[in-house]
């Protein structure tokens, strides 16, 4: 039997501490959409989307009235389009990209990722129209996300790849300059993707997953938050037991969400990806948690430290709720979208150069990070090869998602809106990478021993 | 189906009354009541099965909502397996 606590527990969780699922995301195969005239093609891709995808937002909207947990997205991942479009004989990908938008239209949906290509080792022609197109494909839709591996810790990272990103990113924003460069919003920059990822910008239908599939993403910065104020002044132990216990029970939720859409929607369950992904809203913020560890301001020295221990504590406790852990499952720290770190990055405190090391220890990477408008491609693409080299030698995912802010600079806001929140511009550092991006080729990969 | 019915707010006269007059106008049956109220805030739990319930659990929720703005109240309805799925392995 339930004790009264319990229960009030789990309903302060989700009234007072922000406690949802933040997406439902199916994963569909667009393989079979495959065909040498473009405009079948893209026909194809709509109707498949449009009858795979048809019940998702209904049924989502049923979980949530029954079971009381809100869930804030209902998404589709597809193939990269990249291997969907290549058969086909034309040299303008866009209309891939605006038949995506369109079925996501007609589904409900809030974002549909995959206008993707893997290019860790090295680009096909297709690779090369899609990467080309994203500028325009994006600045065109309206839900459609994107994202580019660009190095993996078994292929070493493809600078010809990163340079082209560190120039499609400044296009990116370019092209939707009269929305604050929000086209960069959804586009993310990859080492070590992952194929099961629930979680935008940055999440693809892999081509090692089945037909159809069903993944989750919980959330609970507020939750972690919560229950951390109950234990102020204690050692990390007791810190880092406390957050296995809520994300274990955050994750539990997690997955019995998966299992009904699961069922109800007659799909496979994928994974359940316990992030703690933080929203705009006070209270929902990884920053304060980082903080309530007692760090006077998030991005002081010690952030790092109390950063890994969340990122661990969170899988350890998440791990064993749920039958399949996968995405990216972590901690996410996104600037704009966590009110702790926009107030940090306000503040000076937090500045580029630490968010990097941070990315050392939780998931992903820079993410949603406003930097001067004018900010050089070089500059862009060097930030991406630095955080690719993280990810290649831990052998973790990393990721950017930058918005070079045009006409902002140093001091100025950057509005995205909704989740996507408001980022600060944060300084880059002024000093050249020209020479070294242009360099072009390979990083080679790593060596897997003599670890020091 | 079993369910969770929590209702919290400002304590008043008839509340128990008017929750259970419109679960029972629903056919639902209550399994198990417990309420408290601390200085003038009150919290009440119900178990209750929706077997017989004739509409849909979805709507039930709905209603149970409404009656709750109604009558200046948060009152939830959600099904028993999210408390079990959290606190029980």
């Amino acid at each position: 039997m339930l004790s009264k606590d319990e229960i009030l527990q789990t309903i302060h969780m989700i009234d007072q501490q922000h406690l949802d699922i933040r997406t439902i995301t199916m994963g569909i195969s667009l393989l079979s959409c495959a065909n040498p005239d473009a405009k079948v093609c893209c026909q194809n891709i709509y109707d498949k989307i449009c009858k795979k995808a048809e019940h998702l937002v209904s049924t989502g909207e049923a979980i949530e009235r029954e079971f009381g947990i809100p869930i804030v997205n209902k998404r589709v991942s597809v193939t990269p389009i990249s291997l969907v479009a290549a058969g086909c004989d034309t040299e303008d990908y866009v209309p891939f990209a605006q038949a995506l938008d369109r079925a996501a239209h007609t589904v409900g949906i809030n974002f549909l990722g995959g206008y993707s290509a893997l290019v860790q080792k090295g680009m096909t022609e297709s690779d090369v129209k899609l990467i080309r197109s994203i500028p325009e494909a994006l600045a065109t839709t309206e839900l459609v996300c994107s994202s580019i591996n660009v190095g993996s810790t078994r292929a070493g990272i493809n600078m010809d790849a990163v340079k082209l990103m560190g120039e499609t990113v400044k296009a990116a924003a370019d092209r939707t300059a009269d929305r604050g460069g929000f086209g960069c919003a959804k586009l993310v920059v990859f080492c070590n993707a992952v194929e099961d990822n629930p979680f935008m910008a940055g999440a693809f239908h892999g081509a090692g997953e089945a037909e159809r599939i069903i993944n989750v993403g919980v959330s609970g910065p507020g939750v972690v938050y919560h229950a951390l104020q109950a234990v102020k002044g204690q050692p990390f132990d007791v810190v880092a037991e406390t957050i296995k216990k809520t994300a274990f029970r955050i994750t539990r939720m997690g997955q019995l969400v998966a299992q009904e859409a699961s069922r109800r929607l007659n799909t496979p369950f994928g994974i359940v990806d316990l992030s703690l992904a933080p929203t705009p809203a006070v209270g929902d913020s990884v920053a304060r948690i980082l903080e309530e560890m007692g760090l006077e301001t998030c991005g002081t020295h010690g952030t790092t430290a109390a950063l890994a221990l969340l990122n661990d504590a969170v899988k350890k406790g998440g791990v064993m709720a749920s039958s399949s852990v996968g995405g990216l499952s972590g901690a996410f720290i996104p600037v704009s979208e966590d009110e702790g770190m926009i107030a940090a990055a306000q503040s000076g405190v937090l500045t580029l150069d630490k968010l990097e090391a941070m990315t050392c220890v939780c998931s992903v990477g820079l993410d949603m990070i406003a930097v001067p408008g004018d900010t050089p491609a070089e500059t862009i693409a060097a930030i991406i090869a630095d955080e690719a080299a993280i990810g290649m030698i831990n052998n973790k995912t990393t990721a950017v998602r930058v918005i070079p802010a045009p006409g902002l600079d140093v001091g100025d806001t950057v509005e995205m809106g909704g989740l996507l929140g408001s980022a600060p511009v944060m300084p880059v550092h002024k000093s050249s990478s020209a020479d070294f991006i242009h360099r072009g080729g390979r990083i080679p990969a790593p060596l897997h021993s003599l670890k020091n | 189906m079993r369910a969770i019915v929590s209702v919290i707010g400002k304590d008043q006269v008839g509340i128990i009354a008017n929750i259970c007059s419109l679960l029972s106008a629903h056919q639902v049956n209550v399994l198990d009541i417990s309420q408290t109220v601390l200085q003038g805030y009150f919290t009440m739990i119900m178990v209750v099965d929706t077997s017989a319930c004739p509409v849909d659990f979805a709507a039930l929720v709905t209603e149970l909502e409404q009656e709750g703005t109604k009558l200046g109240l948060t009152i939830h309805a959600q099904r028993e397996d999210i408390f079990n799925a959290m606190h029980r392995i």
